[in-house]
């Protein structure tokens, strides 16, 4: 640890920091744009200038590292001076376009302008125009006139996804960031950019123009896209899911996290089961809880404590509802037997960073319950079934040839087809049981590394899909007297 | 008094290798090879040889930031150095390294021969600029002629030094003339300055010590080697020896490029070198050191030499030796429209500052030159300079191109006055014409 001083203000830091992140560290505000914490230093902003004592030009802050008994000068008149200087120049081509433009809300140049300067606007010519809702990519939208050129983006497909899709073009004022010549951004994390970019350049095109961000509520939890558990921010409204960020975890994601989970929060919005639906006559009709529960309790009642029984638990789902089901049964049905079901998708992506071949968030943890495979048997004839989720086509068939006697299905999504009325992919069920998806409940998932991850309710449950547990649990005391 | 660079420029033909030869090219290396590296630094060091690419700077000083330890033979992990020539000569008003490269090319070759040998490089680039075709021809056939006569390639005169010389043909920017940026081209990436520290000499192309010198630079060293440090004195003042090339354009009866002993009153250079300011016209302005510099009005330039102090003291600098010459019919309002027009076309954007307050100033100037100016428009054109100078940006090209509007400003702020208050040029002949 080192002394030095910023603002007359006494600090130990550690070596080898830099200023900025010295100041950062004890809550000293310095305003900066190029400056990313997994990206080199470019230094091209110029924005994080502060004065050194025994320096007769200032610095930047972001690549200037600390020495013994530094004095460092962040808010003097003529620093201040210096940063309104650079938000001048900064704006001085910006097209101000805040009120329709996405990053307004969440703007690190709004914010700094709001901090440091202030100062109404002295500029009296044209501003340059440059392209506008240009597309980089399939995922990505370019605002080049608001594009301040600090390269974060051009750096984290340089140095994190190692695809150098984007470059600057041109020269002075005139300079445009773009792809290369028959290379659009198309690498599997492009939507990082959007995250980097400090302000309303690179955009979501799947999020553009959806929200205004500042209607957003952001509750953290766990991308649910496959086994690797990257953290996230999940953006919300009325009980909408907007978006997913990343956030931050050294261990798992660093700051973050690829396309495809990314966009995996639709399933929370689309395609959902909002009520229990009962099998009647080869046709599913809708009914109240009350009368799904009667139902599965006449089931379960109806049922010897001895005979057959199997609890299919799923790796989509959380601890919380796979212990849940687990315990049930086995209270209830002492040879209760257990399998897994799992989310399997043909040639699935995979990469040696984010990305794992395996798209369910909680396979860990089937493995430590020490469960096998609901296609691998061997299942009894004529058993009766509560299912965790979707089954796969193979799981399908296996189930059918078992004949079972009553099948009882709790899912979130009923996939493209709805399921009322008329034949369905799911008519092997007899009951099925709307839950909410991991947004709408606390719920727990073990990653790939063992690492056992909170993803925490976001808002209610939608349509009357109800808690696993509390369904269960409600049951078990219809059930119990007996 | 015979001259230094320029005394063979009248000898037909002396870009061929034969005829140089015999005019005395090549005749240090002989002397060189018989010195060690570390002598050859200390002749050029006692010469006070500085740097003729405008910053002056020592260059026998310069040569020893190579790191030690790098140099010391026999180590197997020490990387490779590098020699640069820096030709991507473009400063405005600046054509002196031009005339040495079609003049007498091998005195440049032989120069680069003498310094690769005292840093310890066995691999020099010329970084040549773009539109320099012929010029880059030119040295094509001198290196060609120099390998053949084994002044370059493997054991060089038998003195077991090694050299290869290459160029590199830049692509027409301005920038890349700044050392830095100059490295990022070569290397094949964009013209970008670099962060110094770390500086060119601990860390330059491809990581590896470099020394990039102007054209100018290198011609120099034949004849410090040749004659002596001593004999090198003898010419200039005494913190700015030697003699310097101007190229003179502008308002007067004979530009061109004209080699001068440093020291020399501005007053001499114009009446007796370059024939007076044309059509018997007054003088109004001189920007002796190229367009990135401060303007001297008619008086102070005949109280002004041409040496780095001296210029310096009048607030301007002697730069490359872009040397021209204003008369009294001209705009000086118009005059700094070209040149900031120039800055905003050459900055190369990296920095928030000079990207957009080049385009900022060119568009201000050209507005008061239309008659469109408003009276604030003067102090934002200050405070612009202002804040994009002194340290706000990665290179000094900011700094380049906001002193000349300062110098303008300060010296001839009537002229933008008038404009404002006018709303029109209040030259009757001006360089648009009457």
């Amino acid at each position: 640890m080192i002394k030095i001083k910023i603002n007359d203000k006494e600090l130990k830091v550690a070596e080898g920091t830099t200023v900025l992140q010295a100041a950062l560290a004890n809550k000293i505000d310095i305003p900066y744009f190029c400056y990313h914490k997994k990206l080199s230093i470019a230094g091209n902003c110029r924005m994080c200038l502060v004065n050194i004592k025994g320096q007769n030009k200032p610095v930047i802050s972001c690549r200037e590292r600390v020495k013994e008994g530094m004095e460092v000068d962040t808010k003097s008149t003529e620093v201040k001076k210096m940063q309104q200087g650079v938000l001048e120049f900064v704006l001085k081509n910006h097209p101000l376009d805040c009120p329709i433009c996405d990053q307004s809300g969440e703007c690190d140049l709004q914010d700094n302008y709001f901090k440091f300067s202030k100062f109404p606007s002295r500029l009296e010519d044209k501003k340059i125009r440059k392209p506008k809702a240009k597309p980089l990519g399939p995922l990505v939208t370019l605002d080049d006139e608001r594009c301040i050129l600090c390269t974060r983006c051009v750096r984290f497909c340089d140095e994190v996804a190692g695809t150098h899709e984007l470059c600057i073009t041109q020269r002075g004022g005139h300079s445009e960031l773009t792809t290369y010549p028959g290379k659009p951004l198309t690498n599997a994390y492009s939507l990082c950019t959007v995250d980097v970019c400090p302000v309303g350049a690179l955009t979501s095109t799947d999020f553009r123009f959806k929200k205004r961000v500042w209607f957003l509520k952001t509750t953290p939890s766990i991308c649910t896209g496959c086994a690797t558990g990257c953290n996230i921010k999940m953006d919300w409204d009325d009980a909408q899911v907007y978006r997913y960020r990343p956030r931050e975890n050294e261990a798992v994601n660093q700051v973050w996290m690829c396309d495809e989970g990314r966009l995996s929060y639709k399933f929370i919005n689309e395609n959902r089961l909002f009520d229990p639906l009962i099998k009647k006559n080869g046709e599913f009709v809708k009914v109240e809880w009350k009368e799904a529960m009667r139902e599965s309790a006449a089931i379960l009642g109806d049922t010897p404590v001895a005979s057959s029984v199997i609890g299919v638990l799923s790796a989509q789902a959380s601890c919380e509802e796979n212990s849940a089901l687990k315990k049930f049964l086995e209270t209830l049905f002492p040879k209760a037997e257990f399998f897994w079901t799992k989310k399997e998708v043909k040639n699935p992506s995979h990469d040696k960073f984010l990305i794992d071949a395996d798209k369910n968030p909680n396979s860990a943890f089937l493995s430590l319950l020490g469960v096998g495979p609901l296609e691998g048997g061997p299942l009894a004839k004529g058993a009766i079934y509560i299912i965790l989720d979707n089954l796969t086509g193979k799981q399908r068939e296996a189930l059918v040839a078992s004949k079972p006697k009553k099948v009882i299905l709790f899912t979130s999504n009923f996939g493209d087809v709805p399921l009322e009325g008329g034949t369905s992919p799911l008519m092997w069920a007899d009951i099925i049981l709307p839950k909410p998806t991991f947004a709408e409940q606390e719920g727990t998932f073990i990653n790939r590394q063992g690492m056992t991850q909170k993803a925490k309710k976001a808002f209610e449950p939608k349509g009357h899909a109800r808690e696993i547990g509390k369904v269960l649990e409600e049951l078990w005391t219809t059930l119990s007297p007996r | 008094m015979e001259m230094i660079l320029s005394k063979n420029w009248n000898v037909p033909d002396q870009k061929k290798i034969d005829v140089a030869i015999k005019n005395g090219a090549y005749a240090s290396l002989k002397k060189i090879f018989k010195m060690k590296r570390e002598e050859v630094i200390e002749e050029v060091k006692n010469s006070g040889l500085r740097g003729r690419g405008g910053a002056g700077f020592a260059t026998g000083l310069k040569w020893t930031f190579i790191p030690k330890e790098n140099l010391s033979s026999g180590r197997q992990d020490k990387k490779p150095v590098y020699l640069i020539n820096n030709l991507d000569e473009s400063e405005p008003g600046t054509f002196k390294d031009r005339a040495i490269v079609e003049k007498d090319p091998h005195m440049m070759i032989e120069g680069m021969i003498i310094a690769a040998y005292a840093i310890g490089s066995h691999t020099a680039y010329i970084y040549i600029r773009g539109e320099y075709y012929k010029q880059w021809e030119i040295i094509e056939e001198a290196l060609q002629e120099a390998r053949k006569k084994g002044f370059l390639g493997k054991n060089i005169l038998g003195s077991g030094f090694d050299l290869d010389i290459y160029q590199h043909r830049g692509a027409g920017a301005y920038i890349c003339g700044e050392e830095t940026a100059l490295l990022s081209s070569l290397e094949g990436g964009r013209g970008y300055p670099r962060i110094k520290p770390p500086f060119p000499a601990i860390a330059g192309a491809w990581g590896c010590p470099t020394i990039v010198n102007n054209t100018e630079t290198l011609a120099n060293l034949p004849f410090i080697l040749n004659e002596g440090a001593a004999a090198y004195k003898k010419f200039g003042t005494e913190k700015s020896p030697g003699t310097k090339l101007m190229s003179a354009s502008g308002h007067i009866n004979k530009p061109g490029v004209y080699e001068v002993e440093m020291g020399l009153p501005i007053r001499t250079f114009i009446e007796e070198h370059l024939g007076g300011v044309w059509k018997n016209h007054k003088l109004k302005a001189v920007v002796p050191g190229g367009s990135s510099f401060a303007p001297l009005t008619a008086e102070e330039a005949w109280a002004t030499n041409l040496d780095f102090e001296s210029c310096a003291a009048a607030g301007t600098s002697l730069g490359s030796g872009g040397f021209y010459v204003m008369d009294e019919t001209t705009c000086m309002v118009r005059l700094l429209c070209f040149t900031s027009k120039f800055y905003a076309h050459e900055s190369c954007g990296q920095c928030t500052p000079c990207r957009e307050g080049t385009g900022w100033v060119d568009q201000v100037i050209k507005r008061i030159e239309k008659g469109h100016g408003r009276e604030r428009d003067l102090q934002l054109l200050q405070d612009v300079c202002k804040n994009m100078m002194n340290g706000r940006t990665i290179c000094v090209f900011a700094d380049a191109a906001a002193m000349p509007v300062l110098g303008f400003l300060k010296k001839f702020g009537k002229e933008f006055e008038e404009h404002v208050k006018l709303g029109r040029c209040p030259h009757t002949v001006s360089l648009r014409g009457a």
